[in-house]
């Protein structure tokens, strides 16, 4: 079992958990984070263009089983990617996960996720 | 002795009074009058950034400024229009064979410098408090296309669509030679914008529905309002704002504005409590946004009849308004098209109903004037419901042509929706390139 933390920009967020759930990936954790990464991001205020250190940032959590990693990854690659070059489009780790228990009927392991 | 001092004192304050007196009959400005339609002014615009914050609470996260901008953008762009030639074209004489008004000498607010109309309210006044119904009503419209237009697209339509729609139905019902302000004995009734707010606007808002489509995935995907509290704010603000819009439209401090003001408010709290007590029925609770439903569609209907009904009346039209909104958004539903945030099911459904069931709530006074008005004497209740129901249809179908005119010549030429990509990211980035909130709800 891995666990899956995408960390992408915001207005990525509907484009990769639209594809997620067309394939079938529908077992998804989002939530808003800020953070800094290399990039300085760019907010208009008042006419300008101004940097901010924090910047907002969407953190997608998915836990799977081994075999659906690389779809997984694929699929958030593919959607979070803005295609201009540009830095900023975020990052995916993996690690590994020791134990996943579903509350209801206390499954546990693959089984539960 | 002390009184004998009191009586000077009237006396004397009598004498200094009366010039100004005498003089308000001749055209100095009455000043009851126009504090309270300086009041009634102020109240309008509040609703502005009242439906802002209603509209822009019910959207997504990515879209609220993108929204609210919508109703602030009218306040921008059709105030320089009003001033420029807006208020020439509802209230300049006929021209066009009646089709708009025209006068020169109201360019730029020209002729107003001086002007105090009969009432003793200067005309600047006058043309300030219309020209806040011309700001909100195309504002009205962009809750039927929330989330998808270029905000430049939408400028343009509003400029396009105030000066062709707006304008032209503001003449017929409201200036003194329109066609409608004169058909039937005393006129077709639109006491404070039935007719050519909330029918005009909502009927357009249907059109374009239509036009530009829903929503991406739309009815698919749940789209959860950001913020109801917005929205709620924004629902006691139009309230207020419509003390303004209604009793201000008796353009008088008096009897009128006070019936106005009475028939406002029952009719509010009856269509919340109606719409309260179907949503309680119905599903076991009452939701919030309904309530906020229920007040802005009794608003609506008792909009044009403000000036001609009584309680009763507005008993009926407020519970009557809920019924009716109420219905057809289920419909909407069931049909599938995405007036986003139901400016037809509320302003046009509510407002149609409105301006023609008044007719049976008509107090008797009105009736008598209206019938001294015709050559015959008599003046019956169906005579003024062919009337009004002559008036609802002619803005129908006027504002639903024009309105379908203007969007196709914009979509064939800028584009009216924007991108999938964009539509995504939502307006606020794409069109505006800020963040409504910091580190608030998702989407």
């Amino acid at each position: 079992m891995k666990l899956i933390t995408a960390v992408i920009q915001p207005d990525k967020l509907d484009a990769v958990s639209e594809a997620l759930i067309k394939k079938d990936i529908t077992r998804i954790t989002a939530g808003r984070v800020t953070g800094h990464g290399r990039k300085v991001e760019g907010d208009l205020y008042r006419g300008q263009e101004v940097g901010i250190d924090l910047s907002p940032k969407v953190r997608i959590e998915i836990a799977c089983n081994d075999e659906f990693v690389d779809v997984i990854c694929d699929i958030i690659i593919k959607n979070a990617r803005h295609e201009d070059g540009k830095l900023g489009d975020g990052k995916i780790f993996i690690s590994s996960l020791d134990e996943c228990i579903r509350i209801r009927t206390g499954e546990k392991g693959s089984d539960a996720i | 002795m002390k009184n004998w001092k009191n009586v000077m004192l009237l006396f004397f304050s009598w004498l200094v009074l009366w010039p100004g007196m005498a003089l308000a009959a001749e055209g100095t400005p009455d000043s009851g009058a126009t504090a309270w339609m300086l009041t009634s002014t102020s109240l309008v615009l509040l609703m502005v950034p009242g439906l802002a914050l209603f509209y822009g609470g019910l959207v997504r996260t990515k879209n609220v400024l993108g929204t609210m901008m919508h109703s602030y953008a009218s306040m921008a762009i059709v105030g320089v229009i009003w001033a420029v030639c807006g208020y020439s074209m509802c209230f300049g004489p006929n021209v066009l064979g009646g089709w708009i008004g025209w006068d020169p000498n109201l360019l730029f607010l020209e002729g107003l410098d001086d002007a105090v109309a009969d009432g003793g309210i200067p005309d600047y006044v006058f043309a300030m408090f219309q020209g806040k119904f011309a700001i909100i009503t195309p504002a009205l419209i962009a809750g039927a296309f929330a989330e998808r237009v270029r905000f430049k697209s939408y400028c343009v339509f509003i400029t396009l669509w105030v000066l062709f729609v707006y304008c032209p139905l503001c003449h017929w019902v409201w200036a003194e030679d329109g066609f409608l302000f004169n058909m039937g004995a005393n006129g077709a009734i639109d006491f404070a914008g039935g007719t050519v707010v909330h029918i005009s606007s909502g009927i357009s808002a249907l059109v374009i529905a239509l036009y530009c489509g829903a929503r991406r995935d739309y009815p698919k995907t749940a789209m959860h309002p950001n913020n109801l509290v917005l929205t709620l704010l924004g629902a006691g603000l139009l309230w207020v704002g419509w003390f303004g819009f209604n009793a201000g439209s008796s353009v008088s401090s008096g009897l009128d504005a006070a019936r106005a003001l009475a028939v406002t408010q029952v009719a509010a709290s009856t269509g919340a409590l109606v719409w309260m007590i179907i949503e309680g029925v119905k599903h076991g609770k009452v939701t919030s946004l309904g309530l906020a439903s229920g007040i802005l569609a009794g608003l609506v209907a008792i909009t044009p009849a403000a000036g001609v009904v009584k309680i009763p009346g507005a008993i009926f039209l407020g519970a009557m308004a809920s019924f009716v909104s109420y219905s057809a958004i289920q419909i909407k539903s069931k049909l599938g098209y995405d007036d986003t945030l139901d400016v037809f099911g509320i302003h046009g459904v509510s407002g149609i109903a409105g301006a023609i069931l008044l007719t049976f709530w008509i107090r008797e006074s009105w009736m008598v004037d209206a019938a001294a008005a015709t050559t015959s004497g008599t003046w019956t209740v169906f005579q003024q419901l062919l009337v009004q129901v002559s008036a609802v249809g002619i803005t129908i179908a006027y504002a639903s042509v024009l309105t379908w005119v203007i969007i196709i010549i914009i979509d064939k030429t800028i584009g009216f929706r924007i991108s999938d990509k964009e539509e995504m990211t939502g307006l606020d980035q794409s069109c505006h390139g800020e963040h409504g909130y910091g580190l608030l709800n998702l989407n």
